[in-house]
């Protein structure tokens, strides 16, 4: 328990042919610790988040999560690190139009035992609750099809997606960038509430420095990030 | 393996429109392929089932095929006959049970007139050994009685009682060359068959040699429109030869022995074939046309599966999406694979499974109409093996050619990371 939810060491990253995007002598998370991480476009956060999550391969460096060190896991394994420990919230387009609103909600379930086992019997009930305790608790819209709710509700959606099962870690990449500023404040909270009841670390990505007074410790990336992109 | 299946029926779900669109062209594909196979099957066996039960045909030297044709379908011409003592010399051979001497070359209004005698209507068989049956009236007992086949009696609307006017040679017109004084009367019709009988005039073999009294020469004799029904009855009506013979032996064992006896020392030129044999090299004869009419069907399962391929590829761009959306949650790339690979596998087992109810549903409601009318069984009678097989090879193509836009999805998957740049 005393691993950091995330510890990153002399990472190096770099698209295919391209100049290195990220250069990361260290960068911690701790567990259940709430990091904003501000950056401008194009500066390489969702290359980042990529590369925790397991999707993307660091060139070199460790990349650490919960105590299991990534570049020592198969691909497979590194897949299912993601499936049984971390939620992914994206900018937008988060969920999948032919599934409903419950059938977004508990789509990590499919894919991770781990998590499955930690919501019970009852997965729906459990998915219900999420979406009620973010505020999604109208009958009549759950039953809609997710590409008729609004983009707040389906940010919602997908963050209840992300704590379902509770994984020790969240990543939001970019979650409120089309959201006006009442809904955005609005659901910072709610998702911070949620992973504090959860104990999950979330860590919230974002161009827009304002947003950094919700969060307990806020980061530029350009501050541990040596590689410099020019977007 | 359930969980990516049940996603890839509501992706399935979700797409219904052109989903559909794409199972309709598979279910045609495959109902086109499945019909052909059953016509080819059908007319295979029906053409079989022409004859059966005779051991031999015996005629003048000729090619086999020509003497099945003319023989058996009624095709083509004798290029000779046999002599009426070499048939009898044959009839009395201890090895032949029985013989059906058959006599060809009249016609009435395009149908062939066959002259024979009552030993036709006991030892012609077809099918598995059905023989013939009357379905109204009786067999020919006077010289100017005929029994017509089924095709015969619905075509020309014939009862019995009705007259009729054989005309010399195979031509339908045949009006200042026919045999119009001597006018026939149907007393028999044959049920249907499904062979060259339902569309055949049976006569006897003095019949036969009856219209052709004052024809000697081969020519009408003008003075032969003189001679009336009551002096042919007088005269001897013997023929003089037969076109044909249909030999059924005492034992099956024998049939190699009487052949060669036949074809050697009978005094007269003589060939005898096994129908059987004959019948299957004149299958051959269509094998290529028939192979042809497979492929043709074979491409066009194949353009349905194509189909498949098309809307999944055309589908997968705006799809991106939602594979890094799976990807993010922690599918794996083989989940992503088996996705589409199972999308493809689906479409092609309903689209075949619609396909095959299809056919089913049309040969019900065709097929007596098809064997009625042509002879043809459509072997409609259920779903068999070939559809089974064709259920699995479709499917399972389908599943292989969704390969193509899974491995596709997969490279992009690996490719995107999480972020997907729209
Ligand atoms: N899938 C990709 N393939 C190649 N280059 C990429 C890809 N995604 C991002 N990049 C490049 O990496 C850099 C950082 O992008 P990104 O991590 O998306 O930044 P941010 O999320 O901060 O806007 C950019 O220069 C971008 O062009
Ligand atoms: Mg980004």
């Amino acid at each position: 328990m005393t691993d950091p939810a995330i510890q990153i060491d002399g990472l190096r990253f770099a698209w295919k042919g391209a100049e290195p995007v990220l250069d990361v002598p260290v960068f911690t998370l701790a567990r259940g610790e709430r990091l904003f991480l501000r950056g401008p476009s194009g500066s390489g956060k969702s290359t980042l988040l990529g590369v925790i999550a397991g999707v993307l391969v660091a060139d070199s460096g460790r990349v650490n999560v919960l105590g299991q060190e990534l570049g020592s896991l198969s691909s497979a394994g590194r897949d299912r690190m993601r499936a049984d420990h971390l939620g992914v919230i994206f900018q937008m387009f988060n969920l999948v139009p032919y599934l409903s609103v419950v059938g977004n909600v508990t789509l990590p379930l499919k894919f991770s035992g781990r998590r499955r086992k930690a919501v019970g019997a009852d997965a729906d009930a459990e998915a219900r609750r999420l979406l009620g305790r973010l505020g999604l608790t109208d009958e009549a819209l759950l039953a809609r099809r997710v590409s008729d709710l609004s983009v707040g509700q389906q940010q919602r959606v997908a963050a209840a997606r992300a704590l379902i099962g509770g994984p020790e870690v969240v990543i939001a990449d970019e979650p409120t960038s089309a959201l006006d500023s009442d809904a955005r404040d609005r659901f910072i909270e709610l998702l911070s509430e949620e992973a504090a009841r959860t104990g999950a670390a979330l860590l919230f990505v974002s161009h827009d420095a304002s947003l950094a007074r919700l969060f307990d410790r806020a980061v530029d990336l350009a501050e541990i990030n040596r590689a410099r992109v020019s977007a | 393996m359930r969980a990516i299946l049940s996603l890839a029926w509501k992706s399935l779900m979700n797409r219904k429109g052109s989903v559909i669109l794409t199972l309709v062209a598979v279910a045609l594909s495959v109902a086109l392929f499945l019909g052909v196979e059953k016509a080819r099957t059908g007319a295979r066996e029906g053409f079989g089932n022409t004859i059966s039960g005779t051991d031999l045909i015996v005629g003048a030297p000729t090619g086999t095929v020509n003497l099945l044709l003319y023989s058996v379908f009624r095709m083509g011409n004798a290029t000779a006959e046999v002599s009426w003592p070499t048939y009898q010399k044959i009839a009395a051979r201890p090895d032949i049970a029985w013989t059906v001497p058959i006599s060809l070359g009249d016609s009435h209004r395009g149908f062939r007139v066959l002259g024979t005698t009552d030993a036709y209507f006991d030892h012609y068989k077809y099918g598995r050994g059905q023989s013939l049956a009357l379905a109204k009236g009786e067999r020919f007992g006077d010289v100017f009685d005929a029994v017509i086949g089924a095709d015969v009696a619905r075509e020309l609307g014939y009862e019995i009682g009705s007259p009729l006017v054989l005309s010399h040679g195979l031509g339908t017109a045949n009006l200042d060359g026919g045999h119009e004084n001597r006018p026939f009367r149907v007393v028999g019709i044959l049920a249907p068959t499904g062979t060259p009988v339902d569309r055949t005039v049976h006569v006897s073999l003095e019949a036969i040699t009856a219209i052709h009294v004052g024809w000697e020469t081969g020519a009408k004799n003008p003075l032969s429109d003189t001679i009336d029904e009551t002096m042919i009855r007088s005269f001897d009506l013997t023929p003089k030869s037969v076109t044909a013979i249909l030999v059924g032996l005492t034992q099956k064992g024998t049939i190699l022995t009487t052949r060669r006896a036949i074809n050697t020392n009978t005094g007269e030129p003589l060939m005898a074939i096994i129908p059987g044999a004959a019948l299957a090299e004149l299958w051959s004869v269509t094998a290529f046309a028939e192979r042809a009419l497979m492929a043709v069907s074979v491409f066009v399962i194949a353009v349905g599966l194509v189909s498949i391929l098309t809307s999944i590829l055309t589908s997968l761009n705006e799809r991106r999406r939602e594979m890094s959306i799976l990807r993010a949650v922690g599918a794996r790339p083989g989940h992503i694979f088996s996705l589409l690979v199972l999308e493809a596998g689906l479409v092609g087992f309903l689209g075949a499974l619609v396909g095959i109810a299809l056919i089913h549903a049309i040969l019900l409601v065709a097929g007596p109409m098809v064997e009625a009318r042509y002879g043809v069984s459509l072997a409609g009678t259920g779903p068999g093996l070939t559809d089974l097989y064709t259920l699995l090879a479709v499917t399972l193509a389908a599943l292989v050619i969704g390969m193509l836009p899974a491995w596709a999805a997969f490279r992009r998957s690996l490719a995107d990371g999480l972020s997907v740049k729209l």
